[in-house]
């Protein structure tokens, strides 16, 4: 991974996935060393996300480097019309890496073909966000001591959620098996059903939520948006319906993990947050050590 | 070509005669292969009554032969082009046209939010699917199929 840009989780071989959660692994027991002394990375947000860059520029401050960068786009010269192209060459010349948030789908794909450092894709609309799906990895592996042969409950947005896509396509790697829950509206595209019935991969759909949560190693839940639905009538009849509360949670094995992107509006009430099943929080602390991981073998220091 | 049937399109001494294009793409192929921007001789005939295609058009394009990665490009207009290959009015090869792995321009993202929309960035395909031509943006990672298709 030295020098290469990450844009894709699906850029990554099952080997690389591996030495990535192994790092992070290692930084999690010992997360101050200082390896990125002397660096610069550029934090380029043109769309706010308070959890990705706090946990990427905390990530880079835990190992000693230095971080420029601007977390909205209004107070840049983007702002005077200046094209992606210019601000990435520009910003290239002041720092080491390049870790960027954009709205627009593909962006990191061609920044990281035009700029002389190496991108990281921090999302690009609803294309990809590869780091949020290695700390996902990591806090699989975590709970459950692997990643192979687990049975994976997919819930919510299943249509237009990136990360659940992006995981999906990770854990294909590893034999998993999936359930997807989710609306009429928003389930799973047909070419990732299409894709794991080629790689010979289990999966089977459910409306309801309540149905066979015992047998779920991870239930991965996502929020379902109001502006996803043509028709407001059908958000209304679904908004409650994707809800997980912690009574929910009785028959599940004592292994099993809750695990949410965040952030959570609703879809998982606050009567889950005390139970030990709930992860989410610890998964947001793993993007710490998941980012360390990703940037220090990018910067060839591991 | 029997010597008694007149031919819609004069012949050329030298050059390609494109011929089996599906007669509303003529002007896309035409944009394809750049053939308003040469200074060639070029003939061409529209709505000619085809056999195979119902309606077809063929272009003649003296002193003109074509690369097979640049011929390949209208593959996603024409698949069943055929090319005949004329020196001294004689044909000396015939080609047909394979649709490529990938390539650059031609068709626009079908995705608007995608950054080759926004930017100056030239399109980037890879075709998934030959039969019915589906391209993969190489930037955002949508599909484009044949019924969104829009050309340059």
């Amino acid at each position: 991974m030295k020098n290469k840009s990450l844009v894709s989780i699906n850029d990554l071989t099952k080997d690389e996935i591996l030495k990535v959660l192994d790092l992070a692994e290692e930084f999690a027991e010992n997360p101050n060393q200082h390896i990125l002394d002397g660096k610069v990375v550029a934090t380029l947000f043109y769309e706010p996300s308070t959890r990705t860059r706090l946990s990427f520029e905390s990530a880079v401050n835990r190992l000693g480097g230095r971080v420029i960068g601007f977390s909205e786009a209004s107070s840049t010269s983007v702002s005077k019309g200046e094209s992606l192209k210019d601000t990435i060459l520009t910003v290239a010349n002041y720092s080491d890496l390049i870790v960027m948030r954009h709205p627009i789908e593909g962006s990191a794909r061609y920044a990281s073909e035009v700029s002389g450092v190496p991108i990281i894709n921090a999302g690009d609309g609803a294309n990809q966000h590869p780091t949020q799906t290695l700390l996902d990895l990591f806090s699989i592996r975590k709970t459950q001591g692997k990643l192979d042969d687990l049975n994976i409950f997919l819930v919510g947005d299943l249509k237009y959620g990136r990360t659940v896509h992006s995981l999906l396509m990770a854990m294909s790697h590893f034999n998993a098996s999936f359930t997807f829950v989710a609306p009429k509206e928003l389930q799973m595209p047909n070419e990732y059903k299409m894709f794991l019935k080629e790689k010979g991969l289990k999966f089977t759909e459910q409306t309801d939520l309540n149905e066979n949560l015992d047998k779920a190693d991870i239930i991965y839940m996502t929020r379902v948006q109001r502006e996803r639905f043509s028709d407001p009538m059908e958000y209304e009849k679904v908004k409650n319906v994707y809800v997980l509360r912690n009574h929910m949670l009785e028959k599940t094995k004592p292994s099993m993990r809750v695990l949410h992107p965040l952030p959570r509006v609703n879809e998982i009430h606050t009567d889950v947050d005390p139970n030990p099943q709930a992860y989410y929080f610890t998964q947001a602390l793993n993007g710490v050590y998941t980012r360390m991981a990703i940037m220090a073998l990018i910067l060839g220091l591991k | 070509m029997s010597k008694n049937k007149q031919l819609s399109v004069s012949a050329i001494q030298n050059g390609t005669v494109i011929d089996h294009i599906p007669a509303q793409n003529l002007f896309k192929v035409i944009n394809i292969l750049n053939l308003d921007k040469i200074n060639n001789q070029i003939t061409f005939g529209s709505n000619l009554e085809s056999h195979k295609l119902g309606h077809k058009a063929i272009i003649k394009i003296a002193d003109k032969f074509f690369r097979d990665d640049e011929i390949n490009r209208i593959a996603l207009v024409a698949p069943h082009a055929k090319l005949n290959i004329i020196k001294d009015y004689e044909v000396v090869e015939k080609k047909t046209v394979n649709v490529p792995d990938d390539f650059t321009g031609i068709v626009k993202c079908v995705n608007p939010k995608c950054v080759t929309n926004h930017e100056k960035v030239t399109q980037k395909f890879y075709v998934v699917d030959k039969a019915s031509v589906s391209l993969k943006c190489h930037y955002c990672e949508k599909i484009t199929d044949e019924e969104h298709m829009e050309f340059l």
